[in-house]
C-alpha cells in the first residue's frame, strides 16, 4: 500500500511547459521547479517508525553467583527511519529542460519530469519548429545585438518605411526557402516533394544552421518594430542577430528589445505556468493536460525511428544486390 | 526476520531429520518439504553412462522425500556416483553427533554448482532450537553490534542516549552528519555530563523548548563551548542593557552568536553605533531585530553604506531611518540592491525621499516590482507620488499577494494579470 507522498511522486511523469520570466537563466527555472516539487512531496507526515527486536539483558536473581542472564527480546521502534536521522523520504526529481533559452529571453520553457524526459529526446529529434516574437528598436547597433549592450554605432532611421522593411523581410525569407529546399535534400522537381513543400512539411534532414520558416512584421511604428518568426535548429542569439541585420539592410541599424518565444512544437504559450504556478499543485494537471501530447511525440519519434530503418536496411540490401 | 521462500524449506528440512531421528528406525518420512518451493530434483547427478529411464525413475523415488538415518545406513549402495552423496554419506551421521554448526554450514556450503540438483530435504541439519554444548557455543562467532567507523548516524542512535535525545529535541541529525567532524563530535559527547548542562543554561536564558532543535541543528558546537564563556558572553550583552527576552531572541535567531568572543562583539556594536550614528537604543533595537550582524564580517556591510551613499545618493538621515526601519538593508546583495534601486528610481520615477519613507521596497524581489509595475503602467495607474488622486503607495505595491494586489490595486482579474505576466 504506497503512501501518499509515492503516491503524489508516481504522479509526477510527463512533460509541461512553464513560462520563464526574462533575465532568469534556465537553470535557475529548473531547481526552482525541482525545490517546489520536492518540498511537496516531503510534506506529508512520516509513517510510523519500524519496530526492530532488540534483546535486552536484564539483571539475573537476588543470588550474585547464579551464572544465569535473562535475556529478553522485544520489540521496540527504532529511530534509524526517523526522517531527522535518514533524511527527507525523496531527495531529488529528475526534472530535464528541453530547447533552452538564454538569461534575456522570456517564453515557453518545456520541462520533462520522471519518464517524460525521454520523451524530451523524442522532441528534440522531431522536426517541430519554434515561434518567436522578436521586437526591436532602430537607431543603435550593440556589441551583443540587444538595448543593454555597449553602444557601437548610432544612425538616423527617418527614411524607413514598411514598405521597405517588408521587402526586406522578403529577401530574407527568399535565402531561407532556397535553404530549406537545400537542407531537406529532396528534389523539387518530383511530385513527392512539391506536395510535401505546398503542405508545408518541408524539414532539414540532419544538421543544419538556424533556418527561418515563416517571417512576417506583426507591428510598425518608428522607431520601434516587431517581427514574428518560425523557425528550426536555432538559438536566441542568431535571432538577434537577425534583427541586426535587418537595420544593416535597410542602411540603418537596430538592437533587439525582446525575444519571446511563444510557442515550442505542440507546447503554446496559453498552457504555459507563471512562475507563481510552480508548484505541484498546478503541475500535476498541466503533466495531465499534455499527456495526448506526449504519446503523440514518442509515437512520431518511433515512426520516424522505424523508417530510418527501413531506409538504412533498404539501402543495404540494393547494395547487395548490386554487389552479387 | 525475512526469510526467502527457499530459506523456509530449508529450515523445515532441517527440522525433519531432527523427527526422524526421534522417531527411530522409520524408513520413510513423507515429505513436509513439499512445502520447498524448490523444483523437486528430476537427477541426482550426472553420473557417466547413464541413460535409463526405468533407473531414473528408481532414483527418483529414492531422492524424493527426507531420507531416515537408520534408512540411509540399511542401504548404502547407490546406483549414482554423486559426489554430494557421497559426502554426505561420510559426514552426516558425524556431523549430526558433533552438531558442530561450522561443519555443518561447510557440508551445506561446498554444494557442487548449478549441475547438480541440490536436495535441501536429505540433509540432516539440526535444529536452531537445539541444546549445544559449552565448547561449540564459545565457538560460534558474533558479528559486532556496532560498526567501529561508519558514514551515518544511523548505525549509533539505536544504543547512543545522546543521540536519541538529540532527535527527540528535534535536532536534524541528518543535516549534521553532513558537515565534517561533527557526527563524531556529537556522538562522543556525554548526555548528562556535556549536553544537559548546556540546554539547561538555555533555558534559563530564555530559549524556548521549540527552539532548542532547530538552533542545535545550526550550531552544534554550542555543546562544545564552555559554560564559563557563554555565561561571560551573555553578562556582557546584558551588561550593554540588552533585555533578557532580546537576548533570548538574538540567541534563537543567530545560533552562532554565543560562539564569539566577547571583544569581537564590543567590537561590532561599537562600530555599528559610530558608523549608523543612531543612539544607542535604536542600535539596540536594530541589532535585536538582525542579531546576525554580531556574527559576520563588517567588510559587506561597509559596503553596502558606502553604496547607499555614494551609489545612490541618500542623506545620512535617510540612511539611519532606512536602516532602523529594515535592517536587512546592510546585508543585503549588492547587485541585486542596485537593480532594484535602479529599476524604482530611474524607471519608475520614485524620488529618494519617498524612498526613504517605505524602505521595505528595497528589500523586495526584483520581479515582482517590475511585473506589478509594468502592468500598473500598462492600465494607466502607475502613479506613486502621494500628491495624485489615484495614489498607489509603495508599500502595498510591494507587500501585498497577488490576488489581493489584482483586485483592489489593478482592479482586475487575476487571469488578466497572469495574461499579461506571459507578454513580458
Amino acid at each position: 500500500m504506497a503512501t501518499q507522498a509515492v503516491r503524489l511522486f508516481r504522479k509526477l511523469d510527463g512533460l509541461f511547459a512553464v513560462y520563464k520570466p526574462q533575465g532568469v537563466h534556465w537553470k535557475l527555472v529548473r531547481d526552482t521547479v525541482e525545490t517546489n516539487l520536492l518540498k511537496a512531496v516531503n510534506s506529508f507526515s512520516p509513517p510510523a517508525p519500524q519496530c526492530m527486536v532488540q534483546f535486552q539483558v536484564l539483571p539475573s536473581g537476588e543470588t550474585s553467583n547464579s551464572t544465569n542472564l535473562t535475556v529478553t527480546a522485544s520489540k521496540l521502534p527504532t529511530l534509524s527511519d526517523h526522517h531527522l536521522v535518514a533524511g527527507p523520504q525523496f531527495n531529488n526529481i529528475c526534472v530535464g529542460v528541453g530547447h533552452r533559452l538564454d538569461a534575456f529571453s522570456s517564453g515557453v520553457l518545456v520541462l520533462g519530469l520522471g519518464n517524460g524526459n525521454t520523451a524530451l529526446d523524442s522532441l528534440y529529434r522531431s522536426h517541430v519548429s519554434r515561434d518567436y516574437i522578436l521586437e526591436g528598436e532602430f537607431g543603435m547597433a550593440t556589441n551583443d545585438f540587444t538595448h543593454t549592450g555597449r553602444i557601437i554605432e548610432r544612425s538616423t532611421y527617418e527614411h524607413i518605411t514598411q514598405d521597405k522593411l517588408e521587402h526586406v523581410l522578403a529577401m530574407i525569407q527568399g535565402a531561407n526557402q532556397k535553404a530549406l529546399i537545400m537542407y531537406s535534400q529532396v528534389d523539387l522537381h518530383t511530385q513527392e516533394a512539391y506536395e510535401l513543400a505546398v503542405k508545408g512539411m518541408l524539414h532539414p534532414q540532419y544538421k543544419s544552421p538556424p533556418i527561418l520558416t515563416g517571417l512576417r512584421c506583426l507591428h510598425f511604428q518608428l522607431p520601434h518594430f516587431t517581427l514574428e518568426v518560425q523557425c528550426v535548429n536555432e538559438t536566441q542569439k542568431y535571432l538577434r542577430k537577425l534583427l541586426h541585420e535587418v537595420g544593416l539592410e535597410l542602411r540603418s541599424t537596430a538592437v533587439c528589445n525582446k525575444v519571446r518565444r511563444t510557442r515550442d512544437g505542440p507546447f503554446k504559450i496559453e498552457d504555459a505556468l507563471t512562475h507563481r504556478n510552480w508548484t505541484a499543485d498546478a503541475i500535476i494537471p498541466s503533466v495531465t493536460y499534455f499527456h495526448r501530447t506526449t504519446q503523440k511525440i514518442r509515437k512520431n519519434d518511433r515512426k520516424a525511428v522505424n523508417h530510418l530503418w527501413i531506409s538504412v536496411s533498404a539501402k543495404c540490401i540494393k547494395c547487395i544486390v548490386y554487389n552479387s | 526476520m525475512y526469510l526467502c521462500r527457499r530459506c523456509v524449506g530449508f529450515l523445515h528440512a532441517r527440522l525433519m531429520p531432527v523427527k526422524a531421528q526421534n522417531w527411530g528406525n522409520l524408513g520413510y518420512v513423507l515429505p513436509l518439504a513439499k512445502l520447498c518451493y524448490l523444483k523437486q530434483p528430476t537427477l541426482r547427478g550426472f553420473p557417466q553412462g547413464y541413460q535409463n529411464l526405468s533407473q531414473r525413475k528408481k532414483e527418483m523415488g529414492q531422492s524424493c522425500g527426507i531420507r531416515c538415518l537408520a534408512d540411509q545406513q540399511a542401504t548404502p549402495h547407490r546406483q549414482t556416483s554423486d559426489i554430494f552423496e557421497q559426502k554426505k554419506d561420510s559426514n552426516d551421521i558425524t556431523t549430526f553427533k558433533n552438531s558442530n554448526l561450522h561443519h555443518i554450514a561447510s557440508t551445506q556450503v561446498s554444494f557442487p554448482a548449478c549441475e547438480t540438483f541440490i536436495d535441501l530435504d536429505a540433509v540432516p541439519c539440526p535444529s536452531p532450537f537445539e541444546e549445544i554444548s559449552e565448547q561449540d557455543a564459545i565457538q560460534i562467532t558474533v558479528p559486532p553490534g556496532l560498526p567501529p567507523v561508519t558514514f551515518t548516524l544511523r548505525d549509533y542512535v539505536d544504543k547512543s542516549e545522546t543521540l536519541q535525545k538529540l532527535v527527540q529535541l528535534g535536532v536534524n541529525l541528518f543535516k549534521l552528519e553532513q558537515r565534517r567532524n561533527v557526527g563524531s563530535m556529537l556522538v562522543r559527547l556525554d548526555f548528562q555530563g556535556d549536553v544537559s548542562p548546556r540546554l539547561f543554561f538555555l533555558k534559563d536564558l530564555g530559549v524556548e523548548d521549540t527552539q532548542l532543535g532547530p538552533l542545535l541543528s545550526k550550531n552544534p558546537f554550542i555543546l562544545t563551548e564552555s559554560l564559563e564563556n557563554l555565561q561571560g558572553r551573555v553578562s556582557y550583552l546584558k551588561s550593554k542593557k540588552f533585555s533578557s527576552e532580546a537576548v533570548a531572541a538574538m540567541v534563537s535567531k543567530a545560533p552562532y552568536l554565543l560562539n564569539f568572543s566577547v571583544e569581537r562583539m564590543d567590537n561590532r556594536l561599537g562600530f555599528f553605533q559610530q558608523q549608523l550614528g543612531l543612539s544607542a537604543q535604536k542600535t539596540r533595537d536594530v541589532v535585536t531585530r538582525l542579531p546576525r550582524l554580531l556574527c559576520g564580517s563588517i567588510e559587506p556591510v561597509k559596503e553596502n553604506l558606502k553604496v547607499c551613499e555614494l551609489q545612490f545618493g541618500f542623506r545620512k538621515n535617510e540612511i539611519q531611518h532606512i536602516v532602523s526601519k529594515v535592517p536587512k538593508v546592510l546585508t543585503a546583495n549588492k547587485r541585486k540592491l542596485t537593480q532594484v534601486f535602479d529599476f524604482v528610481h530611474n524607471t519608475m520615477g520614485v524620488p529618494h525621499s519617498l524612498i526613504a519613507k517605505f524602505p521595505q521596497v528595497l528589500n523586495a524581489k526584483f520581479i515582482r516590482i517590475k511585473e506589478r509595475h509594468l502592468f500598473l503602467d500598462y492600465l494607466g495607474r502607475a502613479h506613486y507620488e502621494p500628491a495624485h488622486p489615484n495614489y498607489i503607495s509603495l508599500q502595498r505595491l510591494v507587500s501585498l499577494p497577488d490576488d489581493v494586489f489584482c483586485t483592489e490595486v489593478a482592479l482586475v482579474s487575476l487571469k488578466d494579470f497572469e495574461r499579461f505576466q506571459k507578454t513580458l
